[in-house]
């Protein structure tokens, strides 16, 4: 169970540098395979180096060409970039069109670039369930920046937070009056506001809006969210927006607010981790053990309530039954 | 899979099988993206994830493509009258790059001699026009790569 062991192959040729190693053991991770568990735990001691930068909002406000703004930027300073584009899933056939990849340029065979897109899989919130395991895995492959897109995202779609240790939110001109912004959930999450789409009118108005929400509390944790305005048409703004990200990510460093996030992030991992075990295993058994398909049929026949049930079954793990 | 949403929060009994994941590409220069799209359409349909990369790819970032996203099939459209020389390319980089396990499909306004030479070429379907998607999707599904 320790990752003291040998590496396993596929995470000696994540280290490696093997491409291809890395897309497998991705689909493995995003396929919730077993025979992935392995190379995560081996893997986990080489992660920690890169900054995971989400990037949200609603749908074609510009998320993707952002992305690739920032991308030739980066690339240009000599960082290496890892994208995870994650998209929505059909409810309906589980199928889903992945269409990230045609917003983003780049040099041919550039190494330094590996990009991968997501389906949600039926997972909500904005991101799928394992992005944040494909994350560490393009950090261990020696990424120094990994950009998570979210899905399209809704008010509610905050749970880039779990991911990312800075979150853009991107916006455009004319999505509605300064009292939208006050409300809670998305505008609650940037760490950085960007009013995209700066060439058209009214971007200003928006980022003014925008201004004055920042300036109505002190913000979360002491951090006053800056407010950005670009165009990936002309490219204004774009320096700016980099240059906020880089201010809180320095800004994280210096108030020691990383390492409590990350400390609080790796709590819920594990809780979850144990969580979907206990869960599985419960379900399991539940369908199996005929003790437990009685206690069921009682509470179907309602002579039995489900909070009677569940301590009842709950009490059984306790004493390891 | 009917209309209730899938609840990630509950693991399922069974895991279903990983969805299958096709790459659409158009390799060179060509703007008529309509057949790529519809039959892109119709493979999330059919539940697949389809990783859509539109427009005036090389054959070298097709083939780069289909490695990050570790795709089971790929899928080429051209209508440009190129297939015989991007088609192919994209078959010798595959090989290139040792990736013999992912079958490629093709469509487009291809004449019949011409889709004779991609199959022995290593192509393994080619549409015309007229395909119904119904046959599209049955071959997608029965050539894609299988999950181990």
């Amino acid at each position: 169970m320790t990752s003291t062991g040998p590496l396993p192959a596929p995470a000696r040729a994540v280290l490696r540098g093997d491409r291809h190693a890395l897309a497998r053991l991705i689909s493995a991770v995003e396929n919730q395979d077993p025979a992935a568990v392995p190379s995560l735990q081996a893997l986990y001691k080489r992660t920690g180096h890169a900054r995971i930068i989400g990037i949200t909002g609603p749908l074609g406000v510009g998320k993707s060409s952002l992305i690739n703004a920032l991308l030739g930027r980066l690339r240009s300073e000599g960082r290496k970039v890892g994208v995870v584009a994650v998209d929505p899933s059909s409810p309906f056939s589980g199928g889903s069109v992945l269409g990230d990849r045609i917003r983003i340029e780049r040099r041919p065979g550039d190494d330094g670039v590996f990009l991968r897109s997501m389906a949600s899989r039926g997972h909500t919130g904005g991101v799928a369930a394992s992005t944040r395991q494909v994350c560490r895995l393009l950090d261990a492959f020696g990424m120094d920046v990994v950009i998570v897109e979210t899905v399209g995202s809704g008010q509610v779609d905050v749970e880039i937070r779990e991911v990312a240790s800075t979150s853009i939110v991107v916006l455009v001109p004319h999505l509605g009056d300064e009292v939208q912004s006050l409300k809670a959930g998305l505008f609650e999450i940037a760490d950085v506001f960007c009013v995209n789409k700066a060439d058209l009118p009214g971007a200003d108005l928006a980022a003014k809006d925008l201004g004055e929400l920042v300036g109505l509390g002190p913000g979360r944790d002491a951090w006053r969210p800056a407010v950005v305005t670009t165009s990936t048409l002309d490219g204004r703004g774009l320096d700016d927006l980099w240059n906020a990200v880089d201010a809180h990510e320095k800004f994280l460093d210096r108030s020691g607010l990383r390492a409590a996030a990350d400390r609080r992030r790796l709590a819920q991992e594990i809780v979850g981790l144990v969580g979907d075990r206990v869960g599985r295993e419960l379900r399991e058994a539940l369908d199996q053990d005929p003790e437990l398909q009685a206690l069921l049929d009682r509470v179907v026949r309602r002579t039995l309530d489900p909070h009677t049930a569940a301590e009842r079954l709950y009490r059984d793990i306790r004493r390891g039954g | 899979m009917a209309a209730e949403a899938p609840r990630p929060s509950m693991p399922r009994a069974t895991k279903p099988a990983p969805p299958v994941r096709v790459l659409i590409a158009k390799p060179g220069l060509d703007g008529h993206d309509r057949g790529a799209k519809v039959v892109a359409r119709a493979l999330r349909d059919a539940g697949m994830e389809v990783i859509y990369a539109g427009l005036r790819q090389t054959p070298e970032e097709i083939v780069e493509s289909a490695i990050e996203e570790d795709v089971d099939l790929i899928g080429l459209s051209c209508l440009s009258g190129a297939h015989m020389a991007l088609f192919p390319k994209v078959l010798r980089i595959l090989r290139e790059k040792k990736i013999r396990d992912v079958p490629v499909f093709a469509g487009g306004i291809i004449p019949d001699e011409d889709a004779r030479a991609l199959r022995k070429a290593g192509i393994k379907a080619v549409f015309g026009p007229g395909t119904s998607l119904e046959e599209i999707v049955a071959t997608a599904r029965r050539i894609a790569r299988p999950h181990a």
